[in-house]
């Protein structure tokens, strides 16, 4: 590494606490000149507070910051921009109704009155270029792309002259082929004399794309590295400590699975199992899969698994024929969407956010109107049905918002749990509420799931994010529901949780309900699916069995590739 | 139709423009910064009334004019200061400056209600352009507050599309947090279009009664407060579009007392609520929720910002 050379920017002892919670304690974290120095943890670990801290959002309780050999007070984000630090937020601090040389330019030190487009447009043209940052100065921002909003942002603090620049889990937002290409800047930059911070939880990415990395765990600093020695194993003894989680389900010999599922290496568990990525850890597990090796396994295995399939799932009791459907703008959000899914199965749906995986959850709770096609549960036309219909078929909807859709966070535990199923003589009697009843219910929901609440009697928005998604899918599938759809149902939850949505969700399809299972991440959805269709821009690619297909090709389909079926 | 008519309803209307377009352009200003004041027409009659004291006791138009964007400067400031420092309901904070500015007009304005104040911005012909047949008599034989409003309308489409502060203006209403990271005060801009904002309406408010109806009565700028906040939505926050939707109103507010001499059976209220009916119809069609319209309203309008709530 580059140790000969003095870092440019050091962080000493740093300490922020928000009421009794402790973000950051006694962090130590030094950055380089040349280097791209990532930040790993799980949510909640304290690497936003303490790089908005560097970006002067936040002001630390103690420690101090040294940038370019000076103890520095960061009070603003304007100091933080006078260094020359900068940060592109996870959601992006862009102002769609401008230019995209409006919105550089909001940021640049210029002050003259009148402005100068022509000279502003050619300005970053030039920078473009340079970077290999692609993007058009004249159009506004709402016209773009995720991936190019995010280059404006690069381009932004370019433009002020940043020499620290912070990337919060940029690769979020971008299909695989996207991210790479986002990588390679960096590097570009970092090469350049810049110091990159990358704020990340995917251990691959950081891996292969860093030269130093950093790992957070409940607010310290747990663990750090240069990448050349960094592995699986060490990272996520670093992220999550030594917790022991919940088994796979896939590889747990269950009654209707015969035993030898078990000893079989499954799809998302190729070769370098010698490794022991734990299985509990989908989203590592897959990550040994590089792209440029397709799963080995997967072969072997397929036939294996097309016959515990064959157990598990019963008929195709979900239909989408042809079905299109508007964004909230009136914009076409799904474009003849077909689709089916058997009893017992996990669908899956992959997709770069925002690609239509909200209109489609919606069209199928009954919340969107159907343009165009049928929608079919069990023999049954639901397009025009009413909500209320939905739900008296048995249909569970996890929406995205679990706290605004799914909850109303100012009622109670036991108010929340009867929000679909109010008007059932278990809950009222001539229009009055049977509060013991829903007390006895709510008891029960807490033990089963084990949902961990203050009282019964307090708002859920008081609760963890955790044990409202466990009470959200404790009420939705308390009536045994025939078809289930999640969108990003572990999104936002520490690993513990996330594992017991993941649980309720294989349960349900035990019990013979069809799963609609909507997720970013391609490895949770190679762990929990027996099939997978991929969305881009409202259209269904295409659909594969998982086991016949790999993280490339799913890729490619969510950049908008499309391909013969196999 | 007689040429002396189409005068007095082209004047008429330009002037009637002028009493609502200073609180118009004002409430631009104030909601592209995310600020919506619904109190418009307390402070139009606060406006109106402190100008018109000034009128008839010291008998000083500039004096009257000072006082005005006095009073409309410190209401502005106690409207900031509850919607951008105690980051307050802005739907409440603006009806409690209604009731408060009508109120409190009309307890100040008691002594000169009714009062005649003998002075009042009086038309000065420009020489050359008056002269100009129809549209010479009918837009160049105003009073200065008229014609300040046709240097302040082309100045206010300058400043918000080709300047910088103007640009910093159309990002400030929406997306606040951007210019806080780029170390701009979104506080202290805020606090200056809001301010700015309530001196316009209350110039708006001495428009009426040194200009246009030329005495005090309580409540006597009868809804143009509202006509106002009606407009900035049907102009989709744009001065220029303002303008003609505030010739048109005034267009048919004359055009009613007009039609009226006509059809004499008609009780003259059904007339004197045209504006008013029109208002509605155009708010419906320009902001009503039809499919495929993207509203044009400052995404963080209304919302106020809270640094550590980001």
């Amino acid at each position: 590494m580059k140790k000969e050379i003095d870092p440019v920017l050091q962080m000493r002892h740093i300490t922020k606490t928000f009421g009794s919670v402790t973000a950051n304690r006694d962090v130590d974290l030094s950055v380089y000149p040349g280097e791209i120095h990532a930040l790993l943890g799980e949510n909640g670990a304290g690497k936003s507070t303490l790089m908005n801290i560097l970006t002067g959002i936040y002001r630390p309780d103690g420690g101090e910051i040294w940038y370019k050999g000076q103890k520095r007070d960061i009070h603003s984000p304007k100091d933080a921009v006078a260094l020359g630090i900068g940060m592109v937020h996870q959601h992006f601090r862009l102002i769609p109704t401008l230019t995209v040389a409006e919105n550089v330019y909001l940021y640049s030190g210029k002050k003259s009155f009148f402005l100068n487009r022509d000279k502003m447009e050619k300005e970053i043209r030039e920078c473009s270029e340079q970077y290999n940052l692609q993007v058009a100065p004249e159009a506004y921002v709402w016209q773009l792309s995720v991936g190019e909003q995010q280059r404006v942002e690069i381009i932004k603090l370019l433009n002020q002259g940043a020499e620290v620049l912070i990337l919060d889990e940029p690769s979020a937002v971008l299909t695989p082929q996207e991210a790479q290409s986002m990588f390679d800047t960096l590097r570009k930059m970092a090469d350049s004399g810049k110091a990159v911070i990358v704020i990340s939880h995917k251990m691959n990415e950081v891996m292969k794309n860093a030269d130093r990395i950093t790992v957070l765990k409940n607010g310290r600093v747990e663990d750090t590295m240069p990448a050349s020695e960094a592995d699986v194993e060490r990272l996520t003894r670093g992220i999550v400590g030594v917790r022991t989680l919940p088994e796979h389900d896939k590889e747990q010999p269950s009654p209707e699975e015969p035993a030898q599922a078990g000893q079989q290496p499954s799809p998302e568990e190729p070769a370098q199992a010698g490794q022991q990525p734990s299985p509990e850890e989908p989203a590592q597990a897959g990550q040994q899969i590089s792209p440029e090796e397709p799963a080995q396994g997967a072969q072997q295995t397929s036939t294996a698994m097309e016959e515990e399939k064959k157990h598990m799932c019963g008929e195709e009791i979900f239909f989408m024929e042809g079905v299109s459907a508007q964004n909230d703008r009136g914009l076409p959000a799904l474009k003849k969407i077909s689709l089916s899914v058997r009893a017992g199965e996990i669908f899956g749906i992959a997709g770069v956010a925002g690609n239509g995986q909200r209109e489609l959850s919606e069209v199928i709770a009954g919340l969107r109107p159907v343009t165009e096609g049928r929608v079919l549960l069990a023999g049954k036309d639901l397009s025009k049905a009413t909500v209320k219909q939905h739900i008296l078929e048995g249909i569970a909807f996890i929406p995205e918002d679990r706290l605004q859709t799914g909850l109303v966070p100012e009622l109670t535990f036991t108010e929340n749990i009867i929000l679909k199923s109010y008007e059932t003589d278990r809950y009222s009697r001539r229009g009055i509420l049977q509060k013991q009843n829903m007390r006895s219910d709510a008891e029960e929901y807490a033990g089963r799931f084990d949902i961990r609440h203050g009282g019964l009697d307090l708002p859920v928005g008081l609760m963890s994010g955790g044990n409202q998604q466990k009470l959200l899918f404790a009420r939705e599938v308390s009536g045994d529901p025939r078809l289930i759809t999640a969108t990003y149902p572990v999104r936002g939850l520490d690993i513990g949780a996330a594992e017991s949505i993941r649980g309720i969700l294989r349960e349900q399809s035990r019990k013979g309900a069809a799963v609609i299972f909507i997720s970013e991440e391609l490895e949770e959805i190679f762990a929990m699916c027996d099939r997978v269709g991929v969305l881009c821009d409202g259209e269904l690619m295409g659909i594969r069995t998982i086991g016949e297909t790999d993280f490339q090709e799913i890729g490619r389909m969510m950049s908008g590739e499309r391909e013969e079926t196999k | 139709m007689s040429t002396t008519l189409l005068i007095s309803i082209i004047s008429t209307a330009v002037v009637y423009a002028a009493t609502v377009l200073y609180a118009a352009v004002g409430e631009i200003f104030s909601q592209r910064a995310g600020i919506m004041n619904l109190g418009l027409e307390g402070i139009m009659l606060m406006g109106a009334v402190s100008g018109y004291m000034v009128a008839v006791y010291r008998q000083n138009l500039v004096l009257a004019m000072l006082v005005v964007i006095l009073v409309g400067a410190a209401l502005g400031l106690v409207f900031s200061f509850l919607t951008v420092t105690m980051q307050a309901d802005q739907t409440v904070s603006g009806m409690a400056m209604l009731t408060f500015g009508t109120g409190l007009s009309g307890f100040l304005g008691k002594g000169v209600s009714g009062v005649n104040a003998n002075l009042a911005f009086e038309p000065i012909a420009i020489p050359g352009l008056s002269r100009i047949p129809i549209l010479g008599p009918s837009l160049f034989n105003q009073n200065i507050l008229v014609y300040l409003i046709y240097v302040i309308i082309p100045l206010s489409m300058i400043y918000l599309y080709k300047t910088r502060p103007g640009m910093i203006l159309r990002a400030l209403g929406e997306n606040p947090a951007a210019l806080d990271s780029a170390g701009y005060n979104v506080f202290a801009l805020r606090y200056a279009y809001v301010t700015f904002g309530s001196i316009m309406t209350a110039v708006s408010g001495a428009v009426v009664s040194l200009a246009y109806t030329n005495f005090w009565s309580d409540g006597m700028t009868s809804g143009k407060g509202w006509i106002a906040v009606a407009l900035v939505v049907f102009s989709a926050w744009n001065p220029l579009t303002a303008t003609f939707g505030a010739l048109l109103f005034g267009a048919i507010s004359i055009i009613g007392i007009d039609v009226q001499t006509v059809f004499p059976q008609v009780p003259s209220q059904v007339f004197s609520a045209l504006p008013y009916v029109a208002t509605i119809i155009a708010l419906i069609f320009t902001t009503g929720n039809f499919r495929g319209r993207r509203s044009a309203a400052p995404a963080a309008l209304t919302i106020p910002y809270d640094r550590e709530k980001r």
